[in-house]
């Protein structure tokens, strides 16, 4: 069994070890590439049935064809969708794009919170998340059933013990569980497999005229494209497996301070 | 992570890296990073800046020691995982804590590894936990080990001191059966026999770091062992049946007759079942597929389908060895869950053979009262399910060889089944049972109440004589109880003995008795049991008055249609011959009505259903309404 082909009976192993232990479940798509393989897998995990909703957390900050991707699919494979906009902040126009707070207050409300708004609203007990250990370092210490506390607050500190697929599926009422099918994946693993699959990724990740391509997508404020010409999924295979960059250079709000990230994510970013 | 050269591989390695706190772990992976061009750009420069800023010195482990609590004291708190690659292949590697407060850190790092690196500092020596961690190694089955003697530059590079330690390191793992691969004396900080010979130590002619690496051999899980394909969940779609699950080991094609165990059941592979993959009829270990059965008998999660020529063990004690990481010890007398594959079962400790200090391999002493296996302790002990499980030994078969102990809501110990004259499966399951279902007058009503884990109902069966009734509330019985379900069945004979004595045939009396059935199943309802009835129950008013007496959701109305004739047919006791000699007066069918149904839960076409396919329809309509109905089954 060839590297991809593990990755995905793991993930899929995951994806049901889910479905089987919540009732209430719903899995997060941010429309980027990471979570459309996730998706891809939950249909590999329940034979063509995705049965559960997607959320998209939408800060309205997006990349406007993101939108429209989004809600081609969601036609396309029957699939149900949740949008999440914490209300209250955007009215109240307190946002970086505004001028009025900090890249890394404004992911806390907008993301965070509104996360947070959903899961309370709908009494999600498991949530999918598409992370990947290779990500960023503190997404390295996951697990992949990782618990959050009654604030969504992760306890990286005292995580569970984690062996051999057991995983932490018995949980206090008011916690929640994030279950991250990809942590195991790397980024040129997603880029391998979505060319194996041939899996519909949004087109941002392709470089247009000018010489640019998304290689992390994000709010469009705080995300900036890289230098490539790579326009097609082979051609980011190849460009990735000689890269030195990190994935999320392109990702402003983690730079704001040494540890903007890790306290973003024990707050239950993410 | 890129790859050094560009090349595609598709090999992976995953390496976990352990040993004593301070004992230059985290140090030595930055290294490794650093001296094979694997750190993204610009990181080694922002780690120097962050450390400038901060007026510390700069440290390789901040690389990996990403949490703000790490880097502040200097020590690794949790496990994490980052890539790199060779020529030959990509390695996953796992930094594991070395301090003993975070073990269970460490076994979660290591538990997923394939091989282990095991740093011993050259001027502390060989400390508490370079033992426990090797010990604990060997327990979770890695067999690959590389020993690595770290800070050799703080010894001069002294050849003496490496031979020294690793004499008496060898010695340590000989003792616990562990043969280590490599040897190798090193020095993280400064990238001595890391990545490239160490010009400081010219007296050593053996592999580097990055040399030893690639001689370790990924696992591959062999061909040809005996089938097991746990059932992780089964699924409805499409209007099929389809039981989802991973292959631990062996394999299975169309047409393949699979023994389920516990369940104890049979059917033949229809069809293997996968999503955007090239069709095939056959799936190898290691696959996460779906099947599809010929025969639709009723297999839930936690089954494990094998051949049954080569079945696991099946059996309710076992003996084990055990890690134990709960902040509450592990005790005799108290209620645990098993987790083994997809199984999960209350059990307890039977009895405690030996608790080790896994540090000195002394057995720790306990007084006579005292039976438990404290935080970090090993032991070997024997455990007790409340009911059979299906399992192997780990020497044999990995996957189905070991478990966890999960105590309320963490899992808090982890296990390997130790071999031992285990009995093998017998075929006679009713002889079985005897010494299976234990029971102990000492149950309270709180632990029945937990233990129950579902409400009360009452599954309604009507239909004629011989239309098979009793045959399926007795299957539906037995299987309801193996599924640990609280279940009784009410027979329609059995009550005439007794309760309804004094009445006759007439439809007052039938009336009558089936009143008097409905309130005694309504008792059993409340009383928290799935109570199953067995009578002609031929009047709708009659059905429908019991139905009132429960309230909504919790009475199951099962028709058991046959048609006349074949009911005629079967006639088992002789009743439709006396009925039509008129030797039985009022005889449902022939000279008393029948009323069908109007709107049944459930409808039993027994003359083309067998018994095992009806009792799987009432059980699949059991679950498919847990949410909608306050029936959990």
């Amino acid at each position: 069994m060839d590297h991809l082909s593990k990755l995905e009976n793991q993930s899929v192993y995951i994806l049901r070890e889910a479905f089987n232990k919540f009732e209430n479940l719903a899995m997060l798509w941010s429309i980027g590439k990471d979570s459309t393989v996730m998706l891809w897998l939950a249909r590999k995990a329940f034979l063509g049935h995705v049965p559960f909703p997607l959320v998209h957390v939408d800060t309205t900050y997006k990349i406007a064809s993101m939108i429209e991707y989004r809600d081609r699919l969601v036609k396309e494979w029957g699939l149900q969708l949740i949008v999440g906009k914490n209300e209250p902040v955007l009215a109240s126009g307190v946002t970086y794009p505004n001028g009025k707070a900090t890249r890394v207050e404004c992911c806390g409300t907008l993301k965070k919170d509104g996360l947070k708004q959903v899961l309370e609203q709908h009494r999600f007990t498991g949530v999918i998340v598409g992370v990947r250990r290779d990500e960023e370092p503190t997404r390295a210490k996951e697990r992949y059933f990782s618990p959050r506390d009654k604030n969504m607050e992760w306890n990286v500190e005292d995580q569970p013990p984690e062996l051999w697929d057991q995983f932490k599926t018995d949980f206090e009422p008011g916690t929640h569980i994030r279950i991250h099918p990809l942590l195991h994946w790397t980024e040129l693993n997603v880029w391998e497999y979505i060319e194996r699959e041939q899996i519909p990724i949004i087109p941002l990740y392709f470089a247009n005229e000018r010489g640019e391509r998304y290689r992390s997508l994000g709010c469009a404020p705080c995300t900036l494209p890289i230098k490539s010409k790579a326009t097609t999924v082979g051609e980011i295979i190849e460009e990735l497996r000689h890269t030195r960059t990190s994935e999320r250079s392109g990702r402003a709000q983690d730079k704001e301070s040494e540890d903007a990230f890790e306290k973003l994510r024990r707050d239950g970013y993410m | 992570m890129p790859a050094p050269n560009g090349s595609p591989v598709t090999e992976q390695l995953k390496i976990v890296i352990v040993g004593h706190v301070d004992h230059g772990k985290s140090t030595f992976v930055g290294r490794l990073f650093h001296d094979t061009g694997s750190l993204p750009e610009g990181k080694l420069e922002q780690l120097r800046q962050i450390a400038e800023r901060r007026g510390v010195p700069f440290e390789w482990a901040n690389l990996m020691d990403a949490l703000q609590s790490e880097r502040d004291q200097n020590i690794t708190i949790d496990t994490a995982q980052i890539w790199f690659q060779t020529a030959r292949r990509q390695y996953v590697i796992i930094d594991a804590p070395g301090h003993k407060e975070f073990l269970k850190n460490m076994i979660t790092g290591a538990a997923n590894a394939e091989a282990a690196l095991l740093l011993i500092d050259a001027h502390e020596g060989v400390q508490e936990n370079s033992r426990r961690h090797g010990y604990l190694l060997n327990l979770l089955g890695i067999r690959q080990i590389a020993v690595l003697v770290n800070k050799m530059d703080l010894e001069n590079y002294s050849q003496a001191r490496f031979h020294h330690i690793e004499t008496e390191y060898r010695a340590w793992l000989t003792s616990i059966g562990v043969q280590p691969k490599f040897f190798i004396p090193i020095a993280a900080r400064t990238g001595d026999n890391i990545a490239s010979a160490s010009p400081n130590m010219p007296w050593w002619h053996g592999p580097t770091v990055l040399e030893a690496l690639d001689q370790f051999q990924a696992t591959h899980t062999p061909a040809g062992q005996p089938l097991r394909f746990p059932i992780q969940d089964v699924y409805r779609f499409d209007e099929r049946r389809i039981l989802a699950g991973r292959i631990e080991s062996g394999s299975l094609k169309v047409g393949d007759k699979l023994l389920f165990l516990p369940a104890n059941k049979t059917s033949t592979v229809k069809t293997v079942e996968r999503w955007s993959a090239p069709p095939s009829d056959s799936a190898v270990a290691g696959e996460s597929i779906g099947i599809t059965l010929a025969e639709q008998i009723f297999v839930a999660r936690g089954a494990v389908a094998s051949l049954e020529s080569s079945p696991p063990f099946e059996l309710s004690s076992f003996k084990a060895r055990l890690f134990w990481l709960g902040k509450e010890p592990f005790k005799k007398g108290k209620t645990y869950k098993l987790k083994l594959a997809t199984q999960e079962v209350e059990c307890e400790i039977q009895s405690i053979e030996k608790v080790i200090d896994a540090s000195t391999l002394e057995t720790v002493s306990r007084k006579e009262h005292e039976i438990f296996v404290g935080r970090h302790e090993v032991a070997e002990l024997t455990l007790h399910a409340r009911r059979p499980i299906a399992f192997d030994v780990h020497a044999d078969l990995p996957s189905t060889g070991r478990f966890v102990i999960v105590d309320k809501y963490d899992v808090c110990g982890g296990g390997i089944i130790a071999p031992s004259n285990y009995p093998k499966r017998t075929h006679d399951t009713h002889n079985k049972s005897d010494h299976i279902y234990w029971s102990r007058g000492r149950v309270t009503s709180v632990q029945r109440e937990l233990r129950n884990g579902h409400l009360g109902c009452v599954l309604w069966l009507t239909g004629l004589s011989s239309a098979g009734k009793s045959t399926i509330a007795v299957e539906l019985e037995r299987e309801l109880f193996n599924l640990g379900r609280h279940v009784y069945v009410l027979d329609g004979d059995n009550i005439r003995h007794g309760l309804g004595s004094d009445l006759g045939f007439s439809p007052a009396d039938r009336a009558e008795n089936i009143r008097r059935v409905g309130e005694v199943a309504k008792l059993f309802a409340d009383a928290g049991v799935i109570c199953i009835t067995a009578f002609i129950s031929p009047y709708r008013g009659d059905r429908d008055l019991v139905r009132a007496l429960l309230p909504a959701g919790r009475f199951v109305e099962v028709y058991v249609n046959a048609p006349l004739a074949v009911c005629e047919q079967r006639d088992p006791k002789g009743l439709y011959a006396k009925a039509r000699a008129h030797e039985i007066p009022e005889f449902t069918g022939i000279s008393a009505p029948y009323e069908a149904p109007g709107q049944p839960e459930i409808e039993l076409r027994t003359d083309r259903l067998t018994v095992a396919e009806s009792v799987a329809k009432i059980l699949d309509y059991l679950q498919i309404q847990d949410s909608a109905t306050a029936i959990s089954i």
